[in-house]
């Protein structure tokens, strides 16, 4: 399973990066992205889905 | 429209809007209208389901979108509709050989359409960053610990007034580097542009006049001693090689200020009135601190308070309706956070709601640069309100006020503990 951050799509919310520290990054302006591959471990599994969930701008997607 | 004393010490006229009864909101809305005010989300619950995209010849006239999708789909709708002049109510005629035109004070990049958005709104984000905002927590935990001290024994307070509008001006102070003690004097400022000034262009002009020379005054100091703040960064700054014009500094000064500090404090304010309103949600916070952050998006989802307006550059056709150049719409964000195409029982506040792609803070271009900030003062100013005053309540026979038109928040909020 991978997440993966559209930056095309983002406009810096942050919401993915409160939700799921652990598999998103973001730079100095604020922009995210995944972290590594966006490779998510089993255990960050419901993190991911909240970070799909909460993003107003539809900028992250699952991939299994 | 706001609540504040009717009387400033400029003597300019604070008081309420006036507005005619409305009969039908689909043809004939009033924002200013009381009902509106107080109470918008049935008024737009019915606009949603009957008229989508309502129109009014009120206040100079505009639209207004309800349904979540529309309003997103407008915020993105860039260059057809412009940011230029995001008040509804037009600014008073103007004369650019006038140097306290209002023209002369813009407010980049909310005021700004591309290609001047991108570089004006690159050059404050990294002030805003979820790093650069942690920086200001400490200051911000110990100015709400002190201010709930100054009342705690006290048993009561109006915890809009005393609590809610006294943290985003010092924090605001904080970070451009300007004097807090100067907090007062912003409040009245800041109700000059935001509150009365948006049915009253002139008492808008006036203190856009204000704010513009406070930080002319301080631009001015910086270049002479330049300090660790946001104004000297600014104008440290290059863009393209050049350095950015002391009055777009001056006019992104009088932004942070203006949308930092009402748009805030009738968050903290709204959010405080729930909690007194809803001890089940109250407790849940109490119980569980952890839960705070979550509460937080569900509350700004509830009772967003910041609808801004976009003014039509060409002739569109939308959901069935026709936008004409000049034509003013507001970007209803409020009313899209209650839209149930968009949100399960949206007009149940859930703290635990797990799915909430809300946008109190906007979406697209325009998105809140100050978003970060703003959760990190709501988070900090409930959190320690919950920990120092875990049990209130509205006060016997409370009369509760808001201010609204397009920022919405309450103005005098007696609480008793
Ligand atoms: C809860 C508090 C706040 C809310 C609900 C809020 C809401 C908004 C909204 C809806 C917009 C977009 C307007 C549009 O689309 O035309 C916006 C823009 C903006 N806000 Fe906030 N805001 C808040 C607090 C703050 C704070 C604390 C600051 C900074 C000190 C700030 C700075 C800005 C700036 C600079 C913009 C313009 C961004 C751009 O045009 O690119 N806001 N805000
Ligand atoms: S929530 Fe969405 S828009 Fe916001 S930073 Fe994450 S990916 Fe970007």
């Amino acid at each position: 399973m991978k997440i993966i951050v559209d930056s095309e799509k983002c406009e810096g919310h942050n919401r993915c990066y409160a939700l799921a520290p652990d598999l998103i990054e973001v730079d100095d302006y604020g922009y995210a992205s995944a972290i590594g591959d966006g490779t998510v471990p089993p255990e960050h599994a419901e993190a991911a889905q909240l970070a799909v969930d909460n993003c107003p701008e539809y900028a992250i997607t699952i991939e299994s | 429209m706001t609540e504040t004393d009717a009387s400033t010490s400029d003597g300019l006229d604070f008081a309420a809007a006036t507005t005619e009864p409305v009969s039908d909101w689909t043809t004939d809305y009033d924002i200013f209208d009381p009902d509106y005010v107080a109470d918008p989300f049935p008024i737009w619950d019915d606009l949603r389901e009957g008229c989508p995209v309502a129109h009014t010849d009120r206040w100079q006239g505009s639209w207004l979108p309800t349904k979540y999708d529309d309003v997103v789909a407008l915020a993105r709708m860039v260059p057809e509709l412009s940011s230029t002049d995001p008040i509804v109510v037009k600014p008073p005629s103007d004369d650019t050989s006038d140097p306290n035109a209002y023209s002369t004070v813009n407010a980049p990049p909310i005021s700004s359409d591309p290609p001047v958005h991108t570089w004006s709104r690159r050059l404050i984000l990294p002030a805003f960053s979820p790093k650069a905002t942690e920086a200001h927590e400490p200051f911000t935990r110990q100015l709400c610990r002190d201010l709930i001290a100054g009342f705690i024994d006290r048993g009561s307070v109006d915890a809009a007034g005393e609590y809610a509008q006294q943290i985003p001006p010092r924090v605001i102070a904080h970070l451009l580097g300007v004097d807090p003690d100067r907090a007062d004097d912003f409040v009245e400022w800041v109700n000059g542009v935001l509150g009365a000034g948006l049915s009253r262009p002139e008492v808008r002009q006036h203190y856009r006049t204000k704010i513009r020379e406070f930080f002319m005054a301080e631009i001015a100091d910086r270049k002479a001693n330049p300090k660790d703040d946001l104004i000297s960064e600014l104008l440290a700054a290059e863009v393209d090689g050049e350095p950015v014009p002391d009055l777009h500094v001056a006019g992104t000064c009088n932004l942070l200020l203006v949308a930092g500090i009402d748009t805030t404090w009738s968050s903290i304010g709204a959010a405080l009135w729930h909690l007194a309103t809803h001890p089940a949600d109250r407790q849940l916070l109490v119980d569980d601190p952890s839960k705070l952050d979550n509460g937080i998006e569900e509350l700004l989802r509830a009772y967003a308070p910041v609808t801004m307006a976009r003014v039509v550059k060409e002739q569109t056709e939308f959901q069935g309706v026709t936008f004409e150049p000049g034509d003013k719409i507001l970007m209803n964000f409020p009313g899209a956070n209650r839209d149930p195409e968009a949100f399960e029982n949206p007009d149940v506040v859930d703290l635990e709601r797990q799915r909430n792609r809300h946008v109190a803070f906007g979406v697209g271009i325009h998105r809140c640069a100050g978003s970060n900030l703003a959760r990190l003062e709501m988070q900090v100013a409930i959190g320690e309100f919950l920990a120092a005053i875990p049990e209130f309540r509205l006060a016997d026979g409370a009369e509760v006020t808001w201010a609204g038109g397009q920022v919405r928040g309450p103005r005098k909020l007696p609480i008793v503990f």
